[in-house]
């Protein structure tokens, strides 16, 4: 169940509304889930850095009443990388696109899960670039529309979870905007893990992805998500026939590991030592 | 102090160190490299923090992100590694995030010669990244010097709230001298002005006599937004055109109020020159031996030593005597800054370059073989 909470506490009043998205974009959602779980954990705001990325999904920091940092399209982790390691006593959240974080931002991607750096990375995942209008993401799926695969998209997708497992990760997870509730507390999980955590949020993005490929309204796509998704549990018992085009939610993987913060604890004791 | 041997990126590393660097954040690149590895040493000893990045472009955005944080940041890079840090330098100047880049010169265009000297990246230092950015980017010619600069580029940095590049080209970074650094309790040290108001009352992007705004580091009660897109002063985005123009109009103003202090030269026996040579970084220790030679002959031959490449010193020339009818400026590039030269002495005196882009350093007898082959014959006058 969610609890209610004073959501307005958390959200920047001045100057800052109406927000930029669209009618019916599922990114207030994740916002609103973010907030929830902070809320929930009793974090102090004063504490807690938010670091986006550039497209819809980076004007998120502009709204939330944390220390935030609005940095250049890709470059979001990198520049966190430096806001928490160089105060690693701040909960470092990063919210990033889809395209964000998997095109441009890859290479930060793969080296932060590495690193395994104290912070959470939110994988705002609408299949599509949004803020430049609708061109091809490494997340659309085959054979989908987009202004620049307008004869279908036949390039495969990368799936965004199975990348950060591989790259070292210690927790991550998939959830939708449907789901808020659960959304909710994958979140509250991934902030606690001591690691590096990434969440990926299916979010529709009616205005663009579902005009180009006729998903229908803001509603329709949300109850997509519904009929698309199964659980990892669900998933455990089905067969990949079955699975082809189903999207998996839950926890992939809650595997903790030495961090880079503390580790450098250990360089610093080293380095004093001789 | 007694008197060590150092190269000068060691030197670098020293100032650095003595003016309060505390984070450093970097990706390998010849002749560069000491820079890093010296400081992932040195640091962690003194509560400093080393990161090595998996490449310049997430060093500079950690450099940035870590100096929003509260820390004083610094890289190091080279030519590729500088043209890759460009898009979040840039992201630097528009937040104003103190942070130091030190680009070690080498041989290009591209991978060029990575172990050989060139002073190919000064107009790129200015305008490297894109829109209408001010920078501060100073260059020493002595072990001695890159000590002395890396601490005033530090204290530049804290002090405008910019990123400032300290342009070494190899053979400084690489050059061993005898120096006395001076004892850590003598170095000026300059921290950026934080605010003291309640944190309610911030305005992060507040103009105010300095135009340089209050600056609180992350996780000390003030929250506030910081975003590369054109902002308000409470650091929101807009397009309204007052608040952008008051932001694009401050960010050159607080750098143009210091130009006193900020365009550092020097002149070396100009007093009765009518030939001056204009120089800076390695090619400053050649020309003035040539000075020195020509005076021997006769020649009246002044150096002017430009120290501080951006903002141009153009206070260098604005109270230079008429007696001085020529300008050589020799360069190791094709004439990045003889252009400026020319421009600030607006057609009164003939200027003339001498570039030397073969992967060696400019010695005083190419200068001394260039004033004498074309001194005097008032050829070109611009
Ligand atoms: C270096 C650079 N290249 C390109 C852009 C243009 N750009 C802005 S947002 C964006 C993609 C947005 O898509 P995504 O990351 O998926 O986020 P969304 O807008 O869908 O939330 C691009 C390409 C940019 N700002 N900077
Ligand atoms: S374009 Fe799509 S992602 Fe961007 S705000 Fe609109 S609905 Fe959301």
């Amino acid at each position: 169940m969610q609890k209610s909470i004073d959501v307005y506490a958390y959200l920047r009043h001045e100057k800052k509304f109406p927000l930029i998205w669209c009618a019916g974009c599922g990114n207030g959602i994740i916002l609103g889930s973010i907030i929830r779980a902070v809320d929930g954990l009793g974090l102090d705001k004063n504490l807690v850095s938010m670091v986006s990325g550039i497209g819809c999904s980076g004007r998120t920091s502009t709204y939330v009443d944390f220390n935030t940092l609005h940095t250049t399209h890709g470059r979001a982790l990198a520049f966190a990388t430096g806001v928490k390691f160089g105060r690693p006593e701040l909960t470092t959240l990063v919210v990033m696109g889809d395209g964000d974080c998997l095109s441009i931002g890859g290479n930060h991607f793969i080296h932060a899960a590495r690193r395994n750096i104290d912070m959470t990375a939110f994988i705002f995942n609408n299949n599509i670039y949004g803020m430049t209008g609708g061109q091809v993401s490494p997340t659309t799926p085959e054979g989908m529309i987009a202004s620049t695969a307008s004869y279908g998209n036949r390039e495969p997708n990368f799936d965004a979870c199975k990348l950060a497992v591989a790259a070292g990760a210690s927790f991550v997870a998939r959830g939708t905007t449907y789901e808020a509730d659960s959304l909710d507390e994958i979140i509250a999980l991934a902030i606690q893990n001591k690691g590096f955590s990434v969440v990926e949020v299916m979010t529709p993005c009616p205005t663009i992805y579902g005009r180009y490929n006729r998903l229908g309204n803001a509603v329709k796509m949300l109850r997509m998500q519904l009929e698309d998704t199964v659980t990892v549990e669900e998933a455990a018992g089905m067969s990949p026939e079955e699975l082809k085009d189903k999207v998996v939610t839950g926890v992939f993987h809650d595997a903790p590991r030495p961090e880079l913060c503390e580790e450098y604890e250990l360089v610093i004791e080293t380095a004093l030592k001789k | 102090m007694e008197a060590k041997l150092l190269m000068g990126n060691e030197a670098c590393c020293e100032g650095a160190l003595a003016v309060g660097v505390d984070f450093f954040g970097g990706y390998p690149i010849t002749p560069s490299n000491e820079i890093g590895e010296i400081m992932s040493r040195r640091l962690p000893k003194v509560g400093g923090r080393f990161i090595q990045m998996e490449d310049e472009i997430g060093s500079m955005a950690c450099i940035v992100g870590a100096s929003i944080a509260g820390r004083k940041t610094m890289t190091a890079t080279s030519g590729p590694g500088f043209s890759l840090m460009q898009e979040n330098l840039g992201f630097a100047a528009m937040a104003e995030a103190p942070c130091v880049i030190v680009n070690v010169m080498r041989g290009g265009p591209s991978t060029g010669m990575p172990t050989l000297p060139s002073q190919g990246d000064v107009q790129q230092a200015r305008w490297g990244t894109h829109g209408d950015h001010p920078i501060i980017a100073l260059t020493p010619s002595t072990v001695r010097e890159v000590f002395d600069l890396t601490v005033t580029s530090v204290n530049f940095a804290e002090k405008y709230r910019t990123p400032v590049v300290l342009l070494m080209d190899e053979v400084i970074g690489h050059l061993r001298e005898k120096v006395v650094l001076p004892q850590k309790e003598s170095v000026e040290v300059v921290n950026r002005a934080k605010p003291t108001c309640p944190p309610e009352w911030y305005r992060p992007f507040e103009d105010n006599k300095s135009g340089v705004p209050l600056m609180a580091p992350f996780g000390e009660g003030y929250r506030y937004h910081v975003t590369g897109l054109t902002h308000d002063e409470m650091g929101f985005p807009t397009t309204k055109k007052d608040e952008v123009d008051a932001l694009n109009q401050r960010l050159h103003r607080k750098i143009r109020q210091g130009f006193e202090e900020i365009m550092i030269h020097e002149s070396f026996l100009m007093e009765d020159a009518t030939t001056a040579i204009v120089t800076y970084g390695c090619v400053v220790r050649s020309a003035k031996t040539a000075v020195l030679e020509m005076r021997q002959e006769g020649k009246k031959v002044g150096l002017i030593k430009l120290t501080t490449l951006w903002p141009f010193p153009r206070i260098a020339f604005e109270n230079l005597s008429d007696q001085v009818e020529e300008i050589f400026v020799p360069e190791m590039n094709m004439g990045q800054l003889y252009r400026e030269v020319v421009r600030v002495n607006h057609g009164k005196r003939v200027v003339r370059k001498i570039s030397k882009v073969d992967g060696e350093m400019i010695s005083p007898e190419d200068i001394m073989r260039a004033i004498k082959r074309e001194g005097g014959s008032g050829a070109k006058v611009y």
